[in-house]
């Protein structure tokens, strides 16, 4: 029952979720290469730059932090809604008077499916976002093919994908912990499940800004 | 067997039962009944363990289900069926599924074991063939008998039913009725039914608890209701003149 469950979550949470990542990632890489263009035309750094700063910073930082908080919004919402509207509909009660343990069932699936999809949502996010910036500036002039190879193969460190994962795995025990937490102890109405839904995503929102501020800190000092 | 001794609860100031004390015996069909927020489904899911008193002691058979451990309440849930007022089917399962569940986090039966056994439960609710539909797809009554049937494969030896009537029309009412009534006697279970249906009451009723302001008031069977000269009772089973009507023409 539980794997079953679980492997219904990962399809939910990572099928699901493609086609968003992947839109909201490519134009994340296509606006960053613009504006770094923008910003550098004119200057005396090399234009491969572009190419080595797109890398970064969807890896270190706009991948993991923006794919989380949309996911917060769209998985987040649809968790704290789901088990709320269990809770309303006595589903909870019923699955505690057959002796379940609720919270198992019901949040464990969630989270393991989380820790599991979200790292690899990111991934994917990180690569779409680096063909974004390749799309934005190769095609129209901006920096040559090459130059944007050899930006994409300069600096490279290798700890910065794994504060990548890092990012990825607490933002998706945090977004599922909260989300989950607001669904299952939801009472009174609709309204009250409506507020529920909202709070979960502002209450992830917040908490994955908050801890990606404490996870820069711990990683890079 | 289920007893209740002295049971007190309060939500915050407001005090909603005040000192019950009764026995729920097992074979029979026992009701509770009252108006609304009389207190009820408070009583039922104190029984039940979805609440805990403030005050008070409940009895399954010998063992005192209040001061179980959660591991203790968990065993013993696994003997407690529940039908639930909206049914409480899990929407994205299917009937089959719906009746299964409890086997399926319970048992370590084979797949044909278990298909068997929620073949038998369906046919005892006269659902026979419905296994692959989803509770959308199936009307308010047969929702219930998927209900009484995911309450019942695990044979269990205590049964709570919340307004199993509500929502229903009066012929599935009597079914539904009649349904509880023969798994009752034939499994020789303790039923527990909180209703406001009075059909329910003058045909199943074997123990009859009546509730006002969070008190016992009255306990009887249905043979003893006509008779009783208990104001409240009256006033609660026959609150309408036609209902008053037949009772007069029925002790004439």
């Amino acid at each position: 029952m539980y794997w079953k469950e679980t492997m219904r979550q990962m399809n939910d949470i990572g099928v699901g979720s493609l086609v968003i990542v992947g839109l909201i990632s490519v134009f994340i890489g296509a606006v960053a290469a613009v504006q770094f263009a923008y910003q550098l035309s004119g200057q005396m750094i090399p234009r491969y730059y572009i190419g080595y700063i797109i890398r970064d910073l969807t890896i270190i930082e706009l991948s993991p932090t923006i794919t989380c908080l949309v996911l917060a919004g769209k998985v987040g919402s649809n968790m704290a809604a789901e088990i709320g509207g269990m809770r309303q509909k006595e589903h909870i009660d019923a699955m505690e008077i057959m002796g379940v343990n609720t919270a198992a069932y019901l949040i464990l699936p969630k989270l393991i499916a989380a820790i599991v999809v979200i790292p690899m949502l990111v991934s994917i996010s990180a690569f779409v976002s680096i063909v974004g910036g390749y799309l934005a500036s190769v095609p129209t002039g901006e920096i040559t093919d090459s130059e944007y190879i050899r930006g994409l193969r300069s600096f490279f460190v290798p700890y910065n994908v794994f504060m990548m994962y890092v990012k990825a795995f607490v933002f998706a025990i945090i977004l599922t912990a909260v989300s989950c937490y607001q669904g299952y102890f939801v009472k009174g109405g609709s309204v009250e499940l409506g507020e529920a839904s909202t709070q979960a995503v502002v209450y992830s929102d917040i908490l994955i800004l908050l801890a990606d501020y404490i996870i820069v800190l711990i990683l890079t000092t | 067997m289920i007893r209740a001794e002295n049971i007190i609860k309060s939500f915050d100031e407001t005090e909603v039962l005040k000192g019950i004390s009764t026995t729920f015996e097992t074979g029979k069909t026992n009701l509770i009944i009252g108006r609304s927020g009389a207190g009820k489904t408070v009583l039922l899911k104190l029984l039940v363990g979805l609440l805990k008193p403030t005050g008070g002691s409940i009895w399954y058979d010998d063992v005192n289900f209040s001061e179980l451990d959660k591991k203790q309440v968990r065993n013993i849930r696994m003997e407690v069926g529940m039908l639930f007022q909206g049914s409480a089917l899990f929407d994205s399962l299917t009937v089959e599924e719906n009746i299964r569940f409890p086997l399926d986090m319970f048992t370590n039966k084979t797949r044909k074991e278990k298909l068997d056994q929620v073949n038998y439960c369906l046919e005892r609710v006269n659902l026979e063939g419905s296994n692959d539909k989803y509770p959308s797809e199936v009307s308010g009554g047969m929702q219930k008998r998927v209900g009484i049937a995911r309450a019942i494969v695990l044979n269990p030896k205590y049964l709570f039913c919340d307004e199993p009537n509500s929502g229903l029309d009066p012929k599935t009412s009597i079914l539904i009725d009649e349904l509880i009534k023969k798994i009752t006697i034939e499994n020789n279970i303790t039923t527990i039914i909180n209703t406001h249906d009075m059909n329910s009451v003058m045909e199943i009723g074997d123990n009859i608890v009546l509730l006002y302001d969070g008190r016992l008031v009255w306990q009887g069977n249905q043979s003893e209701v006509l008779e009783s000269d208990s104001e409240m009772l009256q006033d609660f089973i026959f609150a309408s003149p036609f209902l008053r009507r037949l009772r007069n023409a029925a002790l004439r």
